[in-house]
């Protein structure tokens, strides 16, 4: 019997030949990443605990994300906390705010992932670096104070369930329409504990930045971790990216799958998730029909704040006027995408149209700052999470969408199908 | 372990739910207690003791990997959480913080809100009353952390 990736990756980091689903392992961890929320109660336990040192400071990359530029006190102190700690430990690859970007959008961008290493952050989006076929899964900060101080960590084998997409993508309808699909299909817990590995020639048709919106939301449907096994377009690129050596690992022809899912992609259609949890997903015409205004429209997060989505929205937007009445945020997800969306007019494209761009954070994605809700409002995103209170009060709504149906929607005021825009 | 059960009965109680996000600016787990479950349920906080139980059924604890959700749960005094299952990120938080994460399928529905219910983690037991839930007791590495005082001091002595 053969291996999936998830079970090679994961052999040779526990120093086996093989392992199986079930197995505990205590796992070597190539590369851990570092933000303002979760890393500073990790350093508090590490002085707690006495431990002054990191396993291997060439091997932990930092950026502040969640809440900067800090939005106040407390969240400034928590980021000071971190720079703190990154200049005592002589951390060298520290993205401060001038060049920081979200984490799960800058560390592939700057070469500091690639295939077949184990990744761990405090941070459940984690699950973001499998599109280049590494083993990569968010731990909480415990976990993360054990990872910096040890460089290894414990691991039950997950199962894997194959997730074969053929066919040709429809106009109007993205990576982001896919995994929308897939969650609202399988539940938030359909995949609780498993890799979701995802295949096929639809796969294969995707850039590297298509695939991270699908494997970035795994964890919405309970996920370890979702991974990509490497191709041509993986490998171009990682090597434009860095100079590092790496070890390829796909799955075998014989790995044993726990489940096997097949979808046809060219049937699907433009998704929206509706409130409260990722999993209620209607299409985008059925939502249409059902004339839901909106007060915002939110493009960014670590699940599609990415060029390619910035291009999509802006080409949609372009030479249009902003409803009456709506907010559009735009934040590009890094520095460096800010920089080529501005070389490319897509900032003036979005700024004409009455949007409005922001440096880079997570922002409202998660309730932090940059476009709060209030009582009762409604916002459409691109990010992951709809749950109640998650960009603000309580009683505001998310929905979820790709960023061709945010930005048709911010020019029709409402919830709308975007395929008629892309004529 | 005896205390009083604060039953939601539902699936899928995400982080947010537990602590929202907007409080992460910190991780003073006093002040993270004082907004534990706020937007699930705002008088909670208010009737919660210290050493009861939440009761919840599925996927409990989805969402971010966020600790503070169990350092707030734990602030206010909550000493465990019992479920039908649990998400992958909030149970290892639990494990590595000594924090008992009771995988107990069918108490919720089955047990009154503010009914006194009995936890016996070594015999893998839930009693409310006469009924009994069974569950499978920890494996033994989770249990060896859990004793050691969370995952750091495990990890200190297993090097």
């Amino acid at each position: 019997m053969g291996s999936t990736i998830t079970e090679k990756i994961l052999a040779k980091h526990s120093g086996k030949k093989v392992v199986r689903p079930g197995e505990i392992i205590n796992a070597d961890i190539d590369l851990v990443m570092c933000h303002d929320v979760t890393t500073p109660p990790a350093i508090t336990m590490l002085e707690k605990e006495g431990i002054d040192k990191v396993f291997d400071n060439k091997k932990i990359v930092v950026t502040p994300d969640h809440f900067v530029p800090n939005k106040d006190i407390k969240s400034a102190s928590l980021a000071k906390r971190l720079r703190d700690w990154v200049n005592k430990n002589n951390i060298e690859n520290y993205y401060e705010v001038g060049c920081h970007g979200v984490c799960h959008a800058i560390l592939p961008e700057q070469g500091h992932v690639i295939p077949g290493i184990t990744l761990v952050c405090g941070d459940s989006h984690t699950c973001t670096h499998g599109a280049l076929g590494a083993f990569s899964t968010g731990v909480g900060s415990t976990d993360l104070a054990a990872a910096l101080a040890t460089g290894k960590l414990w691991f039950k084998v997950p199962e894997t369930i194959k997730f074969v997409l053929s066919g040709k993508l429809p106009k109007g309808v993205y990576s982001k329409d896919v995994i929308l699909k897939i969650i609202s299909d399988i539940g938030v817990d359909g995949a609780l504990y498993k890799a979701m590995e995802f295949t096929g020639a639809a796969i294969d048709d995707m850039s590297v930045e298509a695939r991270m919106t699908i494997t970035n939301m795994a964890i919405e449907a309970g996920g370890k971790s979702g991974i990509i096994n490497p191709d041509k377009k993986t490998l171009d690129y990682v090597k434009k990216r860095t100079d590092s050596g790496f070890e390829v690992f796909v799955s075998d022809e014989d790995a044993e799958y726990c489940d096997v899912k097949e979808y046809d992609v060219s049937k699907l259609e433009p998704m929206v998730v509706f409130p409260s949890l990722p999993s209620n997903g209607k299409t985008a015409d059925a939502a249409e029909k059902m004339d839901i205004n909106i007060d915002q429209a939110y493009l960014g997060s670590c699940t599609n704040g990415r060029i390619e989505d910035l291009r999509i929205a802006a080409s949609i937007v372009k030479g249009r006027k902003i409803a009456k009445g709506v907010r559009m945020i735009v934040v590009p997800a890094t520095t460096d995408i800010w920089k080529q969306a501005n070389k490319e007019g897509l900032l003036d494209i979005f700024m004409e149209f009455g949007a409005t761009v922001s440096t880079p954070t997570c922002g409202a994605c998660l309730g932090g700052h940059m476009g709060i809700l209030a009582e009762g409002e409604r916002c459409i995103s691109t990010t992951n999470r709809n749950f109640v209170g998650r960009m603000g009060h309580p009683k505001s709504e998310v929905y979820l969408a790709s960023p061709a149906t945010v930005a048709a929607s911010a020019v029709e005021g409402k919830i709308v199908d975007p395929r008629r825009f892309l004529e | 372990m005896k205390g009083k059960a604060h039953v939601y009965d539902r699936d899928d109680i995400d982080t947010d739910l537990i602590i929202p996000a907007r409080y992460l600016n910190t991780d003073d787990e006093k002040e993270l207690a004082e907004h534990a479950m706020e937007d699930l349920d705002k008088g909670f906080v208010k009737k919660v003791s210290n050493g009861d139980f939440i009761v919840a059924r599925k996927n409990f604890g989805c969402g971010s990997s966020r600790e503070h959700a169990i350092w707030a749960l734990r602030g206010v005094g909550v000493k465990a959480v019992v479920a039908d299952s649990f998400a992958r990120i909030f149970f290892r938080n639990a494990i590595n913080n000594g924090f008992y994460a009771i995988e107990c399928k069918g108490v919720s529905g089955k047990v009154k809100d503010g009914e006194e219910i009995e936890i016996d983690v070594k015999e893998g037991v839930v009693r409310a009353g006469k009924k009994v839930f069974k569950f499978t007791p920890f494996p033994k590495f989770a249990l060896d952390i859990i004793n050691a005082g969370g995952l750091l001091n495990y990890v200190k002595n297993h090097p």
